[in-house]
């Protein structure tokens, strides 16, 4: 537990024109974690990761990574900084090839130079993407164009990883895959940030979790705190 | 059929084909960006009016020949595309009230101001470039002495023609493969999902808009050769460019390709087949039954069968 802290979240709030839909969210991902935010559809998990990405501002709130303020700043500066966001619903260039997605993902600074070396990297991960490097990343299965999101978040060589329902969609067998591959990810020393609905799957693999309702944070804790947890039993477990 | 006919049908298509060469020049810009931008650029023909009123002038002031201003007068479109970009468009962007059609209606004003602005200064008087090379053509017969038909080649259609297609595939080799090509086609096919990659798409909004000014422009100094010049013409060629967009498919630069040529045949046939005057009539034809035979263009053809294997 003595990991150093990588990104702060701040007493955030924010706000889709008049309406507010996160209130004083803070939590706190330390490096080499794996940290996920639960709760149902509409609970603000997805408008999370996008403050943090820098797509949504929060009206007040801050947030740091490492030690620098980053709530100000563009998308694109983000990246640079190693901050990768794989959004929901993959979010592909559905008309560029595999090749060209993956290009996408190393646009800025060092993974623009380690791009051929990052490529290897990825199509080692999912070796299926390397059969299919020149097909159009639309025509890909529902399963391999999840793999080409998290291989073009890689590309980036990120530091920190968030993933937007990862699971979303997929056959069962496939999501286990994923989450695999996201274990292994954190293992080779990238720290991830989950938000998932599929709570049981995520939870095990989770060192902690935060559980969001209505835009705020009522329950946080271990993984395995909170799979035993009775209120998440409940309301997000079926059991 | 005989002789004279499968000459005349020859001849009519050739001319289709060179002209739709140059159209495909003007509606891969206006393609381009309706791609990135989302809007219509209803200035797209006065900008090439602009790009023709500076080759003609080039010509007339320092005997520069419109195939070299090209290489003058692209770059300087590039640069008053990227203007108009940051400006005059981007502050109303930023209006989040303001719909993308006031965006549309925006580009409207830029054009008429642009073509009132000619008129002031020029006169709307119909000028052409006379350069020596006007109505030099090459023949069939001099190349081949029996040829059964005469077709000919008309040395500035011909010239024009090849120019854009060097462009053209110079421009495709910059989209597919440098990273702000591909930067552009990103921003094009989801708009948040390159601002999570890191694509700066204020900056890539500029780049696109100051790219097809800079083809619009290419193409208006490719025209001076081979056609009249007053302050109005812009709008016509506005109308073209958005029928050709349309028969290719919104932002889809092969579309606009195919979409140049097929508008430039049907041209050049309702022309010879019909009469002359029935040309424009012939564009709108083809305009409205894309519309309700081909809602998604050319574009739409190509995706399904790419899709389908």
């Amino acid at each position: 537990m003595g990991r150093p802290q990588l990104l702060e979240v701040r007493d955030i709030n924010v706000f889709y024109g008049d309406l507010q839909v996160i209130w004083g969210v803070s939590f706190n991902v330390r490096q080499g974690e794996i940290v996920c935010l639960i709760g149902a559809n509409g609970a603000g998990k997805s408008t999370i990761l996008k403050t943090i990405s820098g797509l949504l501002r929060p009206t007040p709130g801050e947030i740091v990574f490492e030690d620098e303020r980053i709530d100000q700043l563009r998308p694109y500066k983000l990246i640079e900084l190693g901050i990768v966001h794989v959004p929901e619903g993959r979010r592909l260039f559905t008309e560029m090839t595999v090749e060209e997605n993956l290009d996408m993902g190393s646009l800025k600074g060092e993974s623009r130079q380690r791009r051929e070396q990052s490529k290897d990297m990825v199509f080692e991960l999912f070796p299926r993407l390397r059969e299919r490097r020149r097909q159009i990343a639309g025509t890909l299965s529902g399963g391999e164009q999840q793999m080409l999101a998290i291989g073009r978040g890689l590309m980036a060589r990120p530091r920190l990883m968030m993933f937007d329902e990862p699971s979303l969609g997929l056959a069962p067998i496939l999501v286990k895959e994923i989450f695999n591959v996201i274990n292994r990810i954190r293992d080779e020393g990238t720290t991830v940030l989950i938000v998932e609905q599929n709570v049981k799957q995520t939870l095990s693999i989770s060192d902690r979790a935060y559980v969001l309702e209505n835009g705020r944070i009522v329950l946080e804790g271990t993984g395995q705190e909170m799979l035993g947890n009775a209120h998440v039993k409940t309301a997000y477990l079926g059991v | 059929m005989d002789a004279v006919a499968i000459e005349v049908f020859l001849q009519t298509l050739i001319s289709g084909l060179l002209l739709g060469g140059l159209y495909a020049l003007i509606g891969i810009g206006m393609t381009l960006i309706m791609g990135v931008m989302k809007i219509i650029n209803l200035a797209h023909g006065e900008l090439m009016m602009v790009a023709m009123y500076m080759a003609y002038w080039l010509f007339v002031l320092f005997h520069i020949d419109p195939y070299i201003s090209v290489f003058i007068v692209a770059p300087v479109m590039f640069f008053f595309g990227m203007a108009i970009q940051r400006f005059l468009i981007n502050p109303v962007l930023r209006v989040e009230s303001i719909l993308p059609e006031n965006q549309v209606i925006l580009t409207v004003g830029i054009g008429m101001v642009l073509a009132n602005l000619a008129t002031l200064f020029f006169t709307s008087d119909y000028r052409s470039t006379p350069v020596k090379y006007a109505s030099d053509a090459w023949y069939l017969s001099d190349y081949w002495r029996d040829s059964p038909i005469e077709l000919s080649l008309s040395v500035p259609w011909t010239v024009s023609f090849t120019i854009s297609v060097v462009i053209t595939v110079a421009l495709w080799f910059f989209l597919t493969k440098t990273d702000t090509g591909k930067s552009i086609r990103a921003t094009a096919q989801d708009l948040e999902a390159a601002m999570l990659m890191g694509v700066n798409v204020e900056r890539m909004r500029l780049v696109t808009f100051g790219l097809g000014a800079a083809l619009v422009g290419a193409a208006g100094c490719l025209f001076i050769p081979i056609y009249y010049l007053y302050p109005a013409l812009g709008g016509r060629f506005t109308l073209i460019a958005f029928v050709i967009t349309i028969l290719g498919g919104l932002g889809s630069t092969v579309g606009a390709i195919i979409g140049g040529l097929i508008l430039g045949v049907f041209e050049s046939m309702t022309a010879t087949y019909v009469g002359m005057g029935w040309a424009p009539v012939g564009r709108f034809l083809i305009f409205i039954a894309a519309l309700i035979f081909l809602p998604g263009g050319v574009a739409s053809l190509l995706r399904s069968r790419r899709l389908g294997k």
